[in-house]
């Protein structure tokens, strides 16, 4: 590159220049294009076949009712963000502990793996009816469903870098003579860190669907507030256009989860990390 | 350093070493040559104390605490999360000394492989050759007695592999330490030790040794007669190892 800068680059390094350049705005530009395109087609439709917002609302009424109903929809927002983090937290620390005491005690993997992954081929749907007939308080109820679904790609992406030690640097630590300890906080989590944040990144959209799927199991059963509920009450009333905003809502939170997961997992890595560094020419 | 009648026999009933008997003495620069599977590597395993042998002993008197060995691999085995200078600081890490108070030494290490400027960057930002010399300033950093490289330069470019011989040579000149080195390179063992000793394959076992003695090591020595007369030798004894199984 500053050969490029010194020297006068010919034709090829000029148009390759250029198209990444292209690529980089593109890369914003063209989702924001197809989104807007996929919106005025939307709009389009509704209005030359004049179909009724009952049966399909317009984009633009959809962001009306964004606005009009968000003393309803920005708390409900609020109440399902905050169980899919919390559930996402829970689901880190039981996670990680779990993939930690695997690592250490072979006859703990042997033994409690298979409860991880019956727990994770069972749907929660199926679950969540039992859940809210054991536990009373609905908040955990709620919380232990959106756990279920987050918690497997934690512990397994975990357990799978815990044991991704490089050969011989687990030698070295031996050769110095490093305690388990050691060789746990120094080697095997740093290891594990590329792993876990993949992990991290699938719970966190996971933890939002089992935030959301634990709520219409919940149905109206109770206080609820969350943005799954205001879906299933606003499909009792017709509401639509609230329905397709919510629905909005749910999908730019999960985004929303991506986005920020993404770039704590770029933070972390960028020194060191071949997925985090930048493509070299 | 010693080791007496050692042998190694793994599940399967291979035997990886058979009757091993070599004299370390204080200060000397020993090469294992050999072909693959000649038990090179198990040696150095089995003095590391990564292994325990089957049969026979290795025994080492003057080995006090962890720092008194230093090892370099084949391959620069550094974290990549850490910096060059938190991985050079790991062997003393490990003992419990805290990375400020031993700044000056990482440093002075660092120094010694010509790496002085590099202590803050991440290993993806060195070449190969450096990163190899990251390795040898962390096994310096205890100021070990004894050093264990298994192939260490095995990956480099020749250029690269001419220098590091060199830069070797220097440091050792320098510390006095006791080398292991373990390669599959005659040009790289005539040139650097005192002593080789030559390996054959199945069952791993020393067939012979060959002493080197050179008053000086440099560009002159390796194209002297006697380098080449020696080079010649030591083929002759590997491919007399290699050729009577």
């Amino acid at each position: 590159m500053t050969e490029a800068r010194t020297q006068i680059p010919d034709a090829e390094e000029i148009a390759r220049l250029r198209r990444a350049r292209a690529e980089k705005t593109g890369r914003w530009l063209m989702p924001l294009l197809t989104i807007a395109l996929a919106l005025a087609i939307w709009d389009r439709i509704v209005v030359w076949n004049e179909i009724p917002h009952y049966i399909l609302p317009g984009p633009g009424l959809v962001a009306r009712t964004l606005v009009e109903d968000w003393a309803i929809l920005g708390p409900a927002t609020w109440v399902t963000l905050k169980i899919a983090m919390m559930a996402l937290v829970v689901a880190v620390i039981g996670g990680v502990s779990l993939a930690v005491l695997f690592s250490l005690s072979r006859w703990a993997e042997m033994s409690f793996y298979p409860f991880a992954v019956i727990l994770q081929v069972t749907p929660v749907v199926a679950i969540a009816p039992l859940i809210f007939i054991y536990v009373e308080n609905r908040t955990i109820g709620l919380l232990l469903c959106a756990w279920i679904v987050a918690f497997f790609p934690i512990l397994s992406n975990t357990s799978l870098g815990l044991r991704s030690v490089d050969r011989n640097l687990a030698d070295l630590y031996r050769i110095y003579g490093a305690s388990r300890w050691q060789r746990l906080i120094h080697l095997q989590l740093p290891s594990a860190l590329p792993y876990f944040l993949g992990g991290l990144r699938i719970a966190g959209g996971l933890s939002l669907i089992g935030a959301v799927v634990a709520e219409y199991v919940a149905g109206t059963a109770g206080i609820g507030t969350g943005l799954a509920f205001r879906i299933l009450e606003a499909g009792y009333r017709l509401n639509i256009p609230r329905m397709f905003a919510a629905l909005v809502l749910i999908a730019v939170l999960g985004v929303l989860i991506f986005a920020v997961l993404s770039l704590i997992s770029h933070l972390a890595l960028r020194h060191w990390h071949e997925s985090a560094l930048k493509k070299e020419s | 350093m010693r080791m007496d009648g050692v042998g190694k026999v793994f599940a399967g009933e291979v035997t990886a070493l058979s009757d091993m008997n070599l004299t370390l003495a204080e200060g000397e620069f020993v090469s294992l040559l050999g072909p693959s599977g000649c038990g090179k590597s198990t040696a150095l395993r089995l003095i590391a104390g990564l292994m325990q042998p089957t049969t026979g002993k290795v025994s080492w008197q003057g080995r006090h605490d962890t720092g008194d060995l230093g090892v370099v691999f084949q391959e620069p085995t550094l974290m990549p999360w850490a910096t060059v200078e938190k991985n050079v600081w790991l062997p003393l890490r490990l003992r419990g000394e805290k990375l400020d108070a031993m700044r000056p030494r990482i440093r002075e290490a660092l120094d010694m492989v010509g790496l002085g400027k590099f202590a803050n960057a991440y290993p993806r930002e060195l070449s190969g050759g450096m990163k190899m010399r990251v390795s040898i300033a962390r096994a310096l950093v205890t100021q070990p007695r004894l050093i264990l490289m298994d192939e260490p330069f095995a990956a480099l470019d020749e250029i690269t592999r001419n220098r590091m011989n060199d830069d070797l040579l220097a440091l050792r000149g320098r510390l006095g330490c006791t080398v292991i080195f373990v390669t599959h390179s005659v040009f790289e063992s005539v040139y650097l030790s005192d002593r080789i000793v030559v390996m054959a394959p199945r069952p791993g076992r020393v067939a012979e040794e060959v002493t080197v003695t050179a008053a000086n090591r440099d560009q002159d020595f390796r194209t002297s007669a006697d380098y080449a007369g020696l080079c010649r030798a030591v083929s002759a004894a590997l491919s007399r190892a290699t050729g009577d199984t």
